[in-house]
């Protein structure tokens, strides 16, 4: 590997000012599981390592029913699905958590890193977006907030600006009615890529027979991360009754939003006819979920 | 941390024993285990994440050491397949791995009995299920995985019998 320097960053302004210092020859290390294999295959050189996981506001992972889920940037995989009330109240989310590698990399991996990676097919990011996640970032200037669907812009590229550091994503609290799913396909049972995912969210209403709001994302079928807005914006209104024909033309919209690529993992003709398998597949499990919620209300 | 020339000093505590060396930034773990300290039952397969064979427990979480910086050890309770076997001899999930052949090149073993020591440290009555689901990312090219997963079965029966 190549030379570098390592700096245990102690709080997010120490990591702002070492970032903006260092210019382009700076990296963020969090679980390593994309830094040390980009490191090791010295692409781009590298003079600083700036490791933000012993800061505590990254390290964070709270949830409150009013405020929602703050998910510091480093927090690993594996912690998400051991809490048991984050594990409850967000099981869309541990559709993705729990299907990144294998236990090994889900010791170490964060969905914060996944994100600023931007890879095309990153699991976790289809299943923030269904979610309404809100990255927070720290940079030289101050603080703001990127909805996560705008967050990349190319694959491997962010928003984030020189100096600029994710800091925690924010979600907010699941409402009564309220259900999300991640799926992804792979030829394999476990430890793949994915050649498609999606992820969906439905917000019914109190009686459970109306969709108020849905939302529907893919991933790995554009150069980044998808958010389908007309297929979440095309189930408001419907009964659920009509549940079935709702997201067979949900699935529809999906499949005509995504822009595959022919690449090892997959064809376009498979990535497009995943995209609409997949999407009514997560809605179906998104809605099965939005009603148990309203069942352990109820009860 | 102390740096010295362009290492650093780190401490962690590596099977039980407190353990202090030098590296440098650019070093992994798995590079340090096995070339400054000695601790050859860690083995180096893909480098990349994929196979497992550079398991080792970190602070109780089962980490590919390949992907892990070695100075990130600094504090650290790391435990490898050296730290496995007791002053009573091996580790019952070693001893079942032999009864049931569960090795053949043995390349993969040590990473596979970190990662099910790891398993049983969580979850001590895993089903067959739960077995193979977590030894996804340990790649074995001989044995075909099923002699593995009896192995781990058999262990978690005995250890907590």
């Amino acid at each position: 590997m190549q030379a570098f320097e390592y700096v245990r960053a102690q709080s997010t302004e120490q990591a702002v000012a070492l970032l903006a210092e260092a210019g382009d020859q700076v990296r963020v290390l969090a679980g390593g599981t994309d830094l040390l294999p980009q490191l090791k295959e010295g692409r781009r050189k590298v003079a600083l390592v700036v490791d933000i996981k012993f800061i505590p506001e990254l390290n964070e992972l709270c949830y409150d029913p009013d405020e929602g889920l703050w998910l510091g940037a480093a927090v690993p995989c594996y912690r998400i699905y051991s809490h048991p009330v984050v594990a409850r109240a967000y099981p869309g989310l541990i559709d993705a958590a729990s299907l990144i590698g294998g236990v090994q990399i889900q010791g170490r991996a964060s969905l914060g890193g996944n994100l600023c990676n931007a890879s095309p097919a990153a699991d976790s990011i289809p299943a923030l977006i269904v979610h309404s996640a809100v990255a927070r970032i720290a940079g030289p200037t101050g603080r703001r907030a990127v909805p996560v669907e705008a967050f990349c812009t190319g694959p491997g590229r962010t928003v984030l600006g020189p100096g600029e550091l994710l800091v925690a994503l924010h979600l907010p609290p699941p409402r009564p009615g309220f259900g999300a799913a991640y799926l992804r396909f792979i030829p394999r049972n476990e430890m793949d890529i994915a050649v498609a995912g999606a992820g969906a969210s439905v917000q019914l209403d109190d009686r459970g027979e109306t969709i108020v709001a849905a939302r529907v994302a893919l991933g790995a079928v554009a150069p980044t991360p998808l958010y389908v807005q007309e297929a979440g914006a095309a189930l408001v209104g419907r009964p659920v009754a009509e549940a079935a024909a709702a997201f067979a033309a949900a699935a529809e919209l999906a499949r005509a939003a995504a822009q595959p690529i022919n690449d090892m993992r997959g064809t376009v003709a498979q990535r497009k006819h995943l995209s609409a398998v997949l999407t009514r597949r997560a809605l179906e499990r998104a809605l099965a979920r939005s009603q148990e919620s309203l069942r352990g209300t109820a009860r | 941390m102390i740096a010295h020339k362009n290492q650093t000093l780190v401490r962690a505590r590596i099977n039980g024993e407190e353990v202090a060396f030098f590296c440098e930034p650019r070093q992994t773990l798995l590079e340090v285990l096995r070339d400054t300290l000695g601790l050859t039952g860690v083995k180096e397969g893909c480098g990349n994440g994929n196979c497992g064979a550079c398991n080792v427990i970190m602070d109780g979480v089962l980490v590919n050491s390949c992907l892990v910086l070695a100075v990130e050890a600094e504090g650290r309770s790391i435990t490898t397949v050296e730290g496995l076997a007791g002053p009573d001899g091996l580790h019952p999930l070693q001893q079942s791995f032999l009864e049931h052949a569960a090795l053949q090149c043995g390349v993969c073993t040590p990473g596979f009995l970190v990662a099910a020591k790891a398993l049983l440290d969580h979850n001590p009555h895993p089903t067959e299920h739960e077995v193979r689901y977590w030894l996804a990312g340990n790649l074995c090219r001989c044995t075909g995985y099923d002699k593995i997963v009896r192995a781990v079965l058999d262990a978690a029966e005995k250890m907590t019998a």
